[in-house]
C-alpha cells in the first residue's frame, strides 16, 4: 500500500516538474518587440503599503507603451509578490531571472528582501536597479558593480546635516543621538564622512535601542556634554520624546532630525508643534499637499499622468511622487540605450547619468549617477518647523563624496 | 477505514518491489536533468518545506499536542548551520549534528509547559514562541552571531569534484538526501511502538497512563523528535536560500507550516510531501490567477482543499488506494 502511494506522490511530482524550456536569446530578456523587466515588492503582508509604488511604475511603463515604447520596443513589466519575505524575494527573484527571463531588475522594494538577493544578482551580473530602500549599502561599486540604489540613504542625510553645521557654527559641538541597528549607525557614518579626523574632538554620541522605554537620559546625557548642535537618528516614537525633553530641561541645541521622522500627525503633534519650533529636517521631493507646487510644471505634469493613468489613486499617499521620480530614471537610461539593451549596456547607462531634473524633485535636486558613484540623489534641501508645519530654506545642500 | 487496518497486503514479489523502488529513486532524481535550475531551487524549497511539515506532524499529527510555533525551530536550525558556516567556515554537513542538538534541547525544553497547557493554550504558547523568535535574534546580546537586522550570508556547498553537479543540483540531492533520511528514521519510529504510544496519547490520555505509558516523558520527547526534523528543514533552508534573516522567520512561516500539515493530511507521513508542495507552488499559483489580490484567491484555493479534502491529500490518496483494492479483490473473487 505504502508502494503505490509512493508512484502516485512521485507521477505528482513529476507533472508539477514539466519542463519549460524558452531559447535562449542574444541578450536576456530583450526581442525586436519587447523588453522584459521583473521586480519584487510586498503586494501582501507588512509592507503592502509601498505597493502602490509598483502601481504607478506599472501606468509610467504603460505610457511608454502608449507613446510608442523605446527602441521600437514595448516595455514588459512583471512584479511578483515577496510579502516582504526575504526567502521569497530570492525565490520570486530567480524566478524572474531564470524562467522569466528579464533583461534586469528595477526597483525592489526593502532592505531585509534586496540583502537576500544582493549577492546572487551579482554573481549573476543582472542589473539591480534603482531599489526601493534608503539603506546606504547599495552605494558599493567596487564590490556589488550590479546593484544601484535611488533615493538619499541615512548616511548622505547625516552628511547634509553636518555640512550645514560646518557652515553655520564651524566650532560647534555636535551631539550625536542614534539607534544601535543598522538604521542609526548609517547616521554615525555619515557624521564620520565629513568631519573625518576632527569626529573624536567634535562630537559626542549616545545610543539608544529600539526596544527602550524612554531616551530621556541620552537627553541629558548628550545635555551635560555642553554640545551645542543635536543630531537625531531616532524612530517616531523616540523623536517626539527628543523634541519634548530638549525642551523641557532648556537646552536649546541646533536640532536636526531624520526625516522618516518628521511625520506632523505622528511626531510633531505628540511633541507639542510649540516645543518643535527651529526643528531641522531635510528632504528630496516636492511635497504635493505644498501650496507652492500648485502651479508648478512638474507637478502638473504628475497630476496629468496620475488622473490618465491611475485615476481614482489617492493623491496625498507620497509613494506616488517617489514612484514618478524612480520610474523617470528609468525611463531615462532605457532611451540612452538606444537600441543596445544588453545587461552590460544597461548598467553602464544606469551608472552614467548626466545630472537632470526630475518632475517630482525639488528644484536644484538632480539625478544623477557616475560610475565611481552610486548615491543617485546625493543632495536634499533643508527644512525647519515654524510651529505649524515645514518650511524649506537655504540652498539644496550636497552628501559628501566618499 | 477498516482497508487501513489491514497492515500487511498481499504480498509483493521482490522483484516487484524492487523494480518499484529504482523506479521511484529515477523519478526522485528525474528533475536534475530535466528541470532548469530555478524550477529545481523551487523543487528543493517544496521539499524543504515537506520535511518542516513532517516535523509539525508528529507532534501535532500523532501526538495532538497543537503547536503553532514551529516557525520558531526553523528558525533555530536555520541559525545553528547558518552561524557556524557563516563565522567559522564550517561545512554544511558539519553543522547538521549540531542544529539537531540545539534544536532537540529547544523543543525538549518547549516540551514542559506543554505537559500543563493543552489544546488551545497550548497553540498560544508556541504562537508567543513564534512571535517572540524574529525580535530575540535581532537582541544586541546576541547580534554579533546572528548578524541582527542584516542577517548572515553563508555559501552554498559546493558538489565533490567528482559530482558533476552545479551547486544547485547538488543542493536539490543534498535536500533528499537528508530529507529522505528523516522520513526513513520518522516512519520508522511512528510505524511501531512509539507511534502506537503517541497515538494513544493523542486519542485517550487517560487510557494511555492507565497502560502504563509516562505521559510527560513521550510529550517532552514527541516535542524534541519534532523540533529536530523541523529544524533539519531550517539548516537545509539556510544552505540553499544562502541568507538568513530574522525577517525570514516571522510567524507566517509557523502558520505556513500548519497549513502544510492540515492540507496534505493530519497524522500522516506522506501527507507532509503534499504539505509541502502546496505551500509552495499554490502561492505562486495563486499569484498568477490574480496580482491584486492573491490572498483571497489563496484563501479559496485553501477552502476548497479544505471542502473537496476535509481529510486532506494523503487522506484522498488513502481513498482512491482503498477503492482500488476494494475493485481488485472483487475481481479475483
Amino acid at each position: 500500500m505504502s508502494t503505490t502511494r509512493r508512484t502516485i506522490l512521485i507521477a505528482s511530482g513529476a507533472t508539477l516538474a514539466t519542463p519549460n524550456i524558452a531559447p535562449a536569446q542574444e541578450a536576456p530578456g530583450v526581442t525586436a518587440t519587447e523588453i522584459r523587466i521583473g521586480s519584487t515588492n510586498s503586494l501582501s503582508g507588512p509592507a503592502s503599503a509601498y505597493s502602490v509604488i509598483s502601481t504607478c511604475l506599472t501606468a509610467m511603463f504603460r505610457r511608454l507603451n502608449d507613446e510608442g515604447g523605446v527602441g521600437g520596443r514595448r516595455v514588459n513589466f512583471t512584479v511578483y509578490d515577496d510579502a516582504y519575505q526575504p526567502p521569497r524575494t530570492l525565490e520570486q527573484t530567480r524566478r524572474l531571472v531564470e524562467q522569466d527571463r528579464v533583461a534586469f531588475l528595477f526597483n525592489q522594494l526593502g532592505t531585509p528582501t534586496n540583502n537576500a538577493v544582493h549577492r546572487y544578482v551579482n554573481q549573476r551580473r543582472v542589473p539591480h536597479l534603482f531599489l526601493a530602500t534608503g539603506a546606504d549599502k547599495w552605494a558599493n561599486p567596487r564590490e556589488f558593480p550590479w546593484t544601484i540604489g535611488w533615493q538619499p540613504s541615512y548616511r548622505v542625510e547625516a552628511q547634509i546635516y553636518t555640512k550645514h553645521i560646518l557652515e553655520t557654527r564651524p566650532n560647534a559641538k555636535i551631539a550625536l543621538l542614534y539607534q544601535n541597528d543598522d538604521f542609526g549607525r548609517d547616521y554615525l557614518h555619515g557624521v564620520r564622512d565629513v568631519l573625518g579626523p576632527r569626529f573624536d574632538s567634535m562630537v559626542r554620541t549616545a545610543t539608544n535601542e529600539a526596544t527602550d522605554p524612554t531616551i530621556d537620559s541620552q537627553i541629558v546625557q548628550l545635555q551635560a556634554t555642553g554640545s551645542d548642535a543635536l543630531i537625531c537618528g531616532v524612530i517616531p516614537r523616540f523623536a517626539a520624546q527628543a523634541i519634548r525633553r530638549v525642551h523641557d530641561i532648556g537646552w536649546r541645541p541646533m536640532m536636526f532630525m531624520t526625516n522618516v521622522s518628521v511625520s506632523v500627525g505622528a511626531v510633531m503633534q505628540p511633541a507639542g508643534p510649540e516645543r518643535g519650533v527651529g526643528l531641522i529636517t531635510s528632504d528630496y521631493r516636492k511635497d504635493q499637499s505644498d501650496p507652492a507646487w500648485a502651479n508648478d510644471a512638474g507637478m502638473t505634469e504628475w497630476r496629468g499622468f496620475m488622473q490618465r493613468y491611475l485615476a481614482g489613486a489617492d493623491l496625498s499617499d507620497n509613494n506616488f511622487t517617489y514612484a514618478y521620480g524612480a520610474g523617470t530614471t528609468m525611463i531615462q537610461v532605457l532611451r540612452q540605450c538606444s537600441n543596445d539593451f544588453s545587461r552590460e549596456n544597461v548598467m553602464r547607462q544606469a551608472t552614467n547619468i548626466a545630472p537632470m531634473d526630475v518632475a517630482t524633485l525639488l528644484p536644484g535636486i538632480q539625478v544623477q549617477a557616475q560610475p565611481t558613484n552610486f548615491n543617485v540623489i546625493r543632495q536634499m534641501q533643508l527644512q525647519r518647523w515654524d510651529g505649524r508645519s515645514w518650511v524649506r530654506f537655504g540652498n539644496v545642500i550636497e552628501g559628501a563624496n566618499v | 477505514m477498516s482497508a487501513i487496518s489491514i497492515t500487511t497486503p498481499i504480498a509483493m514479489p521482490a522483484w516487484k518491489r524492487g523494480a518499484l523502488i529504482i523506479g521511484g529513486l529515477a523519478l526522485l532524481l528525474a528533475p536534475l536533468w530535466l528541470l532548469e535550475s530555478f524550477q529545481l531551487f523551487q523543487l528543493t524549497m517544496a521539499v524543504i518545506m515537506g520535511l518542516a511539515v513532517l516535523g509539525l506532524n508528529i507532534v501535532t499529527g500523532y501526538n495532538g499536542q497543537i503547536s503553532l510555533g514551529h516557525g520558531a525551530f526553523f528558525a533555530v536550525g536555520a541559525y545553528a548551520t547558518a552561524i557556524p558556516m557563516s563565522l567559522l567556515d564550517w561545512s554544511f554537513w558539519a553543522t547538521l549534528p549540531i542544529s539537531a542538538v540545539v534544536c532537540g534541547a529547544v523543543g525538549w525544553g518547549v516540551g514542559f509547559p506543554a505537559l500543563r497547557l493543552g489544546g488551545l493554550y497550548l497553540a498560544l504558547t508556541t504562537f508567543s514562541l513564534a512571535v517572540a523568535v524574529p525580535q530575540i535574534l535581532k537582541h544586541k546580546s546576541v547580534d554579533a552571531w546572528t548578524g541582527g537586522v542584516q542577517g548572515l550570508f553563508l555559501l552554498k556547498p559546493e558538489a565533490p569534484a567528482w559530482l558533476p553537479l552545479s551547486p544547485d543540483q547538488y543542493m536539490y540531492v543534498v535536500a533528499l538526501i537528508v530529507a529522505g533520511a528523516c522520513y526513513l528514521l520518522v516512519w520508522n519510529l511512528l510505524r511501531g511502538r512509539m507511534g502506537r504510544a503517541l497515538m494513544a496519547v493523542r486519542d485517550n490520555p487517560t487510557a494511555a497512563e492507565a497502560m502504563g505509558m509516562d505521559l510527560a516523558t513521550l510529550k517532552t520527547r514527541a516535542f524534541a523528535v519534532s523540533a529536530v526534523i523541523t529544524g533539519m528543514a531550517g539548516s537545509l533552508a539556510a544552505a540553499v536560500v544562502e541568507f538568513v534573516a530574522p525577517d525570514s522567520f516571522t510567524f507566517m512561516v509557523s502558520i505556513t507550516l500548519f497549513v502544510g500539515m492540515v492540507v496534505g493530511g493530519v497524522a500522516s507521513i506522506m501527507g507532509s510531501v503534499f504539505g509541502g508542495l502546496f505551500v509552495l507552488f499554490v502561492p505562486n499559483i495563486a499569484e498568477a490567477i490574480s496580482r491584486s489580490a492573491p490572498g483571497i484567491i489563496y484563501g479559496i484555493i485553501l477552502i476548497a482543499f479544505l471542502f473537496v479534502l476535509p481529510d486532506g491529500v494523503a487522506g484522498l490518496v488513502r481513498r482512491i488506494t482503498a477503492r482500488l483494492r476494494r475493485t481488485k479483490g472483487r475481481e479475483k473473487s
